[in-house]
């Protein structure tokens, strides 16, 4: 088997806890417990469970927002989650994120060249203003919103539309693998449709490997090549959409499945 | 069915004037809650159906930033024509609110207990140990170590708590009404089935009506009597819960069930709105 883009091997993520006494050592808080997972290029991979399981610190760890405590993340196999900060910035660009909540995680005083350009000053400095212009354009085009938008401000989009800018900004430093974290949750029924295939689409065009963070099994399940249950900072349960959907071994996932409410 | 409805909203219409311009949220909405029922309301955001249950207890910016008309009835009585003192009265205890995000509802500095008793000293002056009907309330919501929560500040619970914490304030007053914003939104799917169980049994207990404003179909299937979908002001569709989701006959209805991606039923693409409608 071909090496796969992303493995993790046994991480473990610890958060700075409270000292029971002020003159005390402090407890960490252990987010995530010994967890390994690959993930194949081009695919995707859902990963479920409640608030406070983990799932997002997991997702924050490989793009760094979180300290990777004990463990290796290997992206092609070399092991990124034990580099400096300095010597990551060649991984940055290849790993993006797309976040939970579109109203909070754009800029509201930058209008959407200034989003979608930051991130290619940085990553692409060899581009000259009207060719960084001409990219920005480009994505707009490339999640379907119209290139007039590339004026405006955050304030003035819908959720779907912000959601769609906050795609753009991940692809535009051309990444491999996107971690979107709970990307439609906060979106209505209808818009939320359009985003994931839009996701679909763009995996197909530019193939993307997704981590897909979700809470939403039915979303999920679409999705997903893949799928890991996490609770209390493990992965209880790995299997194929239908392995999980249909022969559930763990009781937190038979739980997991039977709080969704079902139509009809 | 009883005769008359509990509450009967006839032609309301919100306007709203800002910019030199006039933007109409609802027109034209009609509906009635009878008692001991569960009423949802589903749409889109920007539907008008959390504005639309705003209405009913004068809870909008005042004429003229906003224009409200219409006639909403309770008990024979036009809840529109109250001025601040009376509506003040029907606030909060006999039409209780709970919103979608429990964590900035709730005031933060605060205790949970304090927050109760406010609502309780003020609608029901009759009761003399304010401490016991906190605790009582917290019980009723299932909360374990009632004593405990109380004495907390809303930063220490988790949403699923904040958001009990916020339907035992909602009914320390004993509401005929309760208008559940989005309640369950904010919150992971096994403690959104925690609580709308939990509203189902409260709601059959106490007789109380719920209007369940909510764009998951999946709960209005599973708690809702009768269904209302709203679509850009006005209401495209009504019918009891089952009949709407089994046999919609508007198209937009139609095509918001299409969208909901179901468990167990893969398909290549998730179904999107047209374009016309969306």
């Amino acid at each position: 088997m071909s090496l796969p883009l992303l493995e993790v091997r046994n991480l473990s993520v610890d958060y700075p806890g409270r000292a029971p006494w002020f003159f005390q050592k402090n407890i960490p808080k252990r987010a995530v417990n010994n967890i390994s997972f690959t993930i194949p290029k081009g695919k995707t991979v859902g990963l479920v469970g409640e608030s406070g399981s983990g799932k997002s610190t997991t997702g924050k760890s490989i793009i760094r927002l979180a300290p990777c405590t004990e463990g290796q993340i290997l992206y092609e196999g070399v092991d990124i989650g034990n580099k400096s900060n300095r010597d990551f910035l060649p991984w940055r660009k290849k790993i993006q994120m797309i976040f939970q909540d579109p109203y909070n995680s754009l800029d509201p005083r930058s209008d959407v060249l200034g989003i979608l350009s930051e991130p290619l000053e940085i990553h692409f400095p060899q581009l000259s203003k009207a060719d960084r212009e001409a990219r920005c354009v480009d994505l707009l085009k490339k999640v379907k919103l119209p290139a007039e938008y590339l004026y405006r401000y955050p304030h003035e989009f819908s959720g779907g539309q912000r959601q769609r800018i906050g795609i753009a900004r991940a692809l535009a430093v051309e990444p491999s693998l996107i971690i979107c974290d709970e990307p439609v949750s906060a979106l209505d029924v209808s818009v939320q449709a359009e985003v994931v295939n839009l996701l679909q689409d763009l995996q197909e065009q530019l193939q993307l490997t997704y981590l897909f963070i979700a809470h939403d099994l039915a979303v999920v399940e679409h999705i997903s090549d893949h799928i890991l249950v996490m609770s209390q900072g493990k992965i209880v349960e790995a299997g194929t959409p239908a392995e999980i959907l249909h022969n559930p071994q763990e009781e937190y996932t038979r739980t997991l499945l039977a709080a969704v409410p079902k139509l009809s | 069915m009883s005769a008359t409805p509990l509450l009967k909203v006839e032609d309301l219409t919100i306007t709203f004037h800002a910019h030199e311009k006039a933007t109409v949220a609802a027109s034209g909405v009609s509906y009635e809650l009878n008692s001991g029922e569960v009423l949802a309301v589903v749409g889109e955001s920007g539907s008008g159906k959390s504005v639309s249950a705003l209405a009913l207890t004068q809870l909008l910016p005042s004429a003229p930033t906003c224009v409200v008309s219409g006639k909403i009835t309770l008990e024979g009585i036009n809840l529109l024509s109250l001025s601040e003192k009376e509506i003040s009265k029907y606030r909060g205890k006999v039409i209780a609110y709970i919103f979608q995000d429990p964590g900035t509802s709730l005031n933060p500095v605060y205790s949970v207990e304090f927050q109760i008793a406010e609502a309780i000293k003020i609608h029901r002056p009759e009761i003399s140990d304010v401490r016991a009907a906190v605790i009582q309330s917290l019980n009723e919501v299932r909360i374990h170590e009632p004593e405990k929560v109380a004495q907390q500040y809303p930063h220490e619970l988790s949403g699923g708590m904040q958001q009990r914490v916020m339907i035992a304030m909602a009914l320390a007053c004993n509401p005929r009404i309760l208008v559940a914003d989005e309640p369950t939104t904010a919150l992971d799917v096994t403690i959104q089935k925690e609580i709308i169980d939990l509203l189902a049994h409260l709601c059959r207990q106490r007789g109380m009506s719920i209007l369940l404003i909510t764009h998951n179909f999946g709960i209005v299937a599973n708690f809702a009597n009768r269904v209302i979908v709203m679509r850009h002001g006005k209401v495209v569709e009504t019918g009891s819960a089952q009949h709407v989701l089994e046999n919609p006959t508007h198209p937009y209805t139609q095509g918001l069930i299409a969208c909901i991606p179901r468990l167990g039923q893969k398909r290549h693409r998730l179904t999107t709105l047209p374009t016309e409608l969306s």
